[in-house]
């Protein structure tokens, strides 16, 4: 095992790698009060909540707040979505099935399929999608499609989708891990207490796994709220608010931009914060239930 | 749950399935056909023909040994998933290894692990932005050097340069290194480096021919996490490259902003087909060594 000194080296080393993932996250934090007439760097030039003003304001060009309504929407439909669908997945995991070899190997793929390949294959689809229906509109004279049809691209179809790729494959990993330490003996206990499957289900399942899909529905939603390479192709007309920031570097040169970070930095951790304490709330109802279903469970 | 019934597991399967039909495999399937495709300035035209591939490299034989746009432009996405795939894992090979090894509390040890995941549940646009306040002319690296006197000029080559970008990669995709090699070395059994112990290795030996073998799968995993984003990245390398470096990524990226989507599928199935090609080989390496 570690000696002392290799110790004392390595936690030294791990201080500073926390500095190195949280040190430019206060900067910028500090940096959104900069004081009216501050500047991107510091020294900084008085303390106020002006930056933070122009934020609420709108920033001028872009609709910041519509985006940002966009983002928060569209995370919670992909969380739901990640929950039940990687969780139902997970359930028919448990025993073997054909097909269930290749269900996996897509999973693998694709969380490791370079993103703006999905992005471009889910713009391409919709794009030719938008062609043929137009094509036999045209043929079949019907009037709503050669009038207004536009594209079935959107936020809730292709990007949706474009996201769920990578949010569903973590849901699935997750809840193998989770189903890898389950001990069936509760369901068996439930059954032999004349429950039904879905009865099994409810009161045995669910309230020994209900801590980790909290943990499921946290990466759906942040991983949702942030994502940017997959949907960015992929949106149609509207941008979220990961696209509207991208857009921003390169337009935005005062400290609002620091806001706008600290105020979604600030909203992924209160959504972090949340998820744990969820998890632990539900963990420790089932302990002081008197039962140690799933002890050692993650 | 035993459900009886034979058919419980497809339909509990299919709607997730269904996604990745819809959203995964169909796409795919359309970037390989629509590669071989004409277009024009404004459509995209059904057709069988290899132009788009031929275009990517076109001249680019004949014109060896200089380096054409395109040569130029997948040597420097090398030399990038290079930079990165070397230094996040020694970086996070360090840091699972602290965690694993020298924290013994269990709560701490989950602590202290949320306080690296955190970080990957935020923007990260923002967390490359938040480097401007760092690395700028004015920024406080710079400050502080000219501070201690080791430079009488602002260093220009920290933001928007090769550098910023593997400083960003690193920053970023660290965690991806971490959580597979912790997890790796949370299952060796304690007792073995014991034994390695009471057979007279010293650390560096335990760790060089006991941990670092029995991590391979972690390692692996890691390695394709960090290279296969990295190769087909267009966001960091733009922002942290204040969209002068060039990148696999943004080529099919700038493509696909002038509509030209058969040639932008070509350059994805080039992508993809590398990818693949580096995944192979390291899960080769992996099996080849276990065998040894």
């Amino acid at each position: 095992m570690a000696g002392t000194k290799t110790k004392i080296f390595l936690g030294l080393f791990f201080g500073l790698f926390l500095l190195f993932l949280y040190g430019p996250m206060i900067t910028i934090f500090i940096l959104s009060f900069q004081g009216p007439d501050g500047g991107l760097t510091f020294p900084m030039n008085g303390v106020s909540t002006h930056w933070f003003k122009t934020l609420w304001e709108g920033m001028g060009v872009v609709d910041i707040w519509r985006s940002f309504r966009r983002s928060i929407a569209l995370g919670f439909v992909v969380m739901i979505i990640t929950v039940v669908f990687s969780l139902m997945a997970g359930m028919a995991f448990r025993q073997k099935f054909k097909g269930a070899t290749a269900v996996f190997y897509i999973t693998v793929a694709s969380l490791i399929v370079p993103s703006i390949v999905v992005s471009l294959g889910v713009a391409l689809q919709f794009r030719l999608m938008d062609d043929s229906l137009r094509a036999w509109g045209q043929t079949h004279g019907v009037e709503w499609i050669i009038q207004d049809f536009t594209t079935t691209m959107g936020l809730f179809s292709s990007g949706m989708g474009a996201q769920l790729t990578w949010t569903l494959p973590f849901g699935l990993l997750i809840m193998f891990a989770v189903f890898n330490r389950f001990d069936p003996a509760y369901e068996e206990a439930a059954r032999d207490m004349g429950a039904g499957p879905w009865a099994t289900f409810r009161e045995a399942v669910l309230p020994i796994i209900a801590p980790s899909l909290v943990g499921v529905a946290l990466f759906g939603f942040t991983l949702s709220y942030d994502e940017l390479a997959r949907s960015s192709q992929a949106l149609g007309g509207l941008n979220t608010l990961p696209l509207e920031l991208r857009g921003l570097t390169t337009t935005v040169t005062d400290p609002s931009i620091y806001a706008l970070g600290a105020l979604t930095t600030g909203i992924s951790f209160f959504v972090i914060a949340v998820a744990l304490l969820c998890s632990w709330y539900l963990r420790r109802r089932r302990m002081a239930s008197g039962s140690d279903a799933g002890k050692g469970m993650v | 749950m035993a459900i009886r019934n034979r058919l419980a597991p497809y339909l509990l399967t299919a709607p997730y399935f269904f996604i990745f039909l819809a959203f995964f495999l169909i796409p795919l399937v359309l970037v390989v056909i629509v590669s071989f495709w004409d277009y024009t300035e404004y459509s995209i035209i059904p057709d069988f023909i290899p132009t788009n591939y031929t275009d990517i490299f076109g001249g680019c034989v004949a014109r060896l040994p200089d380096l054409c746009t395109v040569f130029a432009t997948y040597i420097s996405t090398f030399k990038y998933v290079f930079l990165t795939w070397f230094i996040t894992l020694i970086l996070g090979f360090a840091v699972a290894y602290y965690l694993a090894f020298c924290v013994n509390s269990l709560s701490v040890q989950i602590a202290l692990f949320l306080l690296c995941t955190i970080p990957f549940w935020t923007s990260n646009v923002i967390r490359m932005i938040s480097w401007i306040p760092l690395l700028g002319r004015n920024g406080l690296v710079n400050e502080g050097l000219q501070a201690m006197g080791l430079t009488s000029e602002p260093i220009d080559w920290l933001l928007y340069s090769g550098f910023s970008v593997t400083l960003a990669f690193v920053h970023l995709y660290t965690l991806f290194m971490v959580v597979p090699i912790f997890n790796s070395m949370m299952r060796i059994d304690r007792s073995i480096l014991e034994a390695a112990y009471d057979a007279g290795a010293g650390g560096w030996k335990t760790l060089w021919h006991v941990i670092v073998p029995l991590c391979k799968p972690g390692i692996a995993i890691g390695s394709i996490f960090v290279i296969t984003i990295v190769m087909g990245d267009f966001i960091t390398i733009g922002v942290m490259g204040g969209q002068q470096i060039a990148s696999i990524g943004k080529i099919i990226n700038v493509e696909m902003s002038y509509l030209q989507f058969p040639s932008a599928a070509a350059n994805a199935v080039v992508l993809l087909l590398l990818t693949l090609m580096i995944i192979v080989a390291m899960t080769r390496i992996v099996d080849i060594r276990k065998e040894l």
